[in-house]
């Protein structure tokens, strides 16, 4: 199971902003450790941003960004209280998701 | 070649002089503009988190978790902790700041060999630190309060002494003290700027935000580590964690930001 996420979904305007800290390696697969050996690729390949269970966001990310990235998206036609639903899945097959309601 | 680059040099240092002023004002906006973007999604938050969940966790030979550990305010109290540290324990019989006294319930607590309990103190790519991570939990407990180091134990006037002393002391072989750089006003390293111990104004700012996400790190450092990397740039000899030399200087700058609001974690180069 993965550390834990920070998204914090705020509504300005008719606009909502959702803003989402991640934390991940994201290894480049570039990076040698401390014994020299190569770090294995490790990064998010997927990120899903829902809201009220529709999808408004999917996209696919490399290994380009940078450690515990963060993003920022806007969705506009919400209201406060929506539910707000990110997920990501890595090329190891490991996921993490979490919820939170628009203010 | 090299009367050429002289020139060039010249020319430059024209240059920055005619617009000196204009430039150094949309540099800094431009740096305090990422400053403020930065902070708005402090990956600092991050290791607060995981040190929540490692303070409450059992975890040593003792099976213990660190939530009796006294900091001060009686075993268990961390809100508003942090913000009277450094100061006087009795049953270490010494000053201790929040890193040293959070090693030295790693070890009474959890039953931890003191070598094992700071094994991990600063963090790198290749491996997290739970001190780094479990300081930063604690020193958040005390946000938007004001530290306030009362220097009521002898022995805390005492460290306030020494830490006074050692800022103006010139140390090693490179004759350095802490003064020498931090000290006067506008002072910088490249385009980092040295704040100035002597100015309320910048070491409030400065102590407010420690424990600091440090972007150049990409991690979380404690003032320990700061201290420890000061002792280095220095040429000290190896500054250990939670020294007497450590604690000292930290209650002398805490105790000088006496009144600063707490806002933890802070964001650094």
């Amino acid at each position: 199971m993965a550390d834990p996420m920070k998204v914090r979904a705020t509504l300005k305007g008719d606009t909502g902003e959702i803003r989402v800290l991640m934390n991940h390696p994201m290894e480049t697969g570039q990076r040698k450790d401390g014994g020299g050996n190569i770090v294995p690729l490790h990064f998010i390949q997927n990120v899903e941003v829902k809201v009220n269970g529709r999808t408004v966001v999917e996209g696919q990310i490399s290994q380009a960004v940078s450690r515990n990235p963060v993003f920022s998206f806007r969705v506009k036609g919400v209201k406060p209280g929506d539910k707000i639903e990110v997920s990501w899945l890595d090329n190891k097959g490991d996921t993490n998701r979490t919820e939170t309601a628009l203010v | 070649m090299r009367t050429l680059s002289r020139r060039a040099v010249v020319a430059a240092a024209a240059f920055a002089a005619a617009t000196g002023f204009a430039l150094a004002q949309t540099t800094e906006d431009e740096v305090l503009k990422y400053r403020r973007m930065i902070a708005e999604d402090n990956p600092g938050e991050l290791w607060e988190i995981r040190g929540e969940a490692l303070f409450k966790q059992r975890r040593g030979p003792k099976n213990a978790s660190l939530e009796q550990c006294d900091f001060g305010m009686g075993p268990g109290v961390v809100k508003g902790a942090y913000a009277r540290l450094p100061r006087y324990f009795a049953d270490a019989d010494r000053v201790m700041d929040m890193e040293t006294r959070l090693v030295h319930c790693m070890v009474a607590l959890q039953g931890f060999a003191p070598k094992d309990a700071v094994k991990t103190k600063f963090g790198d790519l290749n491996r997290e630190s739970d001190i780094e991570a479990l300081a930063t939990y604690i020193a958040a407990q005390s946000n938007h309060m004001p530290i306030d180091v009362r220097l009521e134990h002898a022995k805390e006037r005492e460290a306030y002494k020494i830490g006074e002393t050692l800022f103006y002391r010139r140390m090693s072989k490179m004759d350095f003290a802490c003064a020498t750089c931090h000290a006067d006003q506008g002072k910088r390293i490249r385009l980092q700027d040295l704040y100035n111990a002597t100015n309320k104004k910048e070491i409030d700012n400065v102590m407010r935000g420690w424990p600091a996400y440090r972007v150049s790190n990409s991690t979380v450092r404690t003032m320990q580590h700061r201290l420890f990397d000061c002792g280095w740039q220095m040429r000290l000899p190896n500054v250990e964690f939670g020294s007497e030399w450590t604690v000292a200087l930290h209650t002398y700058l805490s105790h000088g930001a006496n009144g600063a609001e707490i806002n933890v974690p802070g964001m650094r180069r």
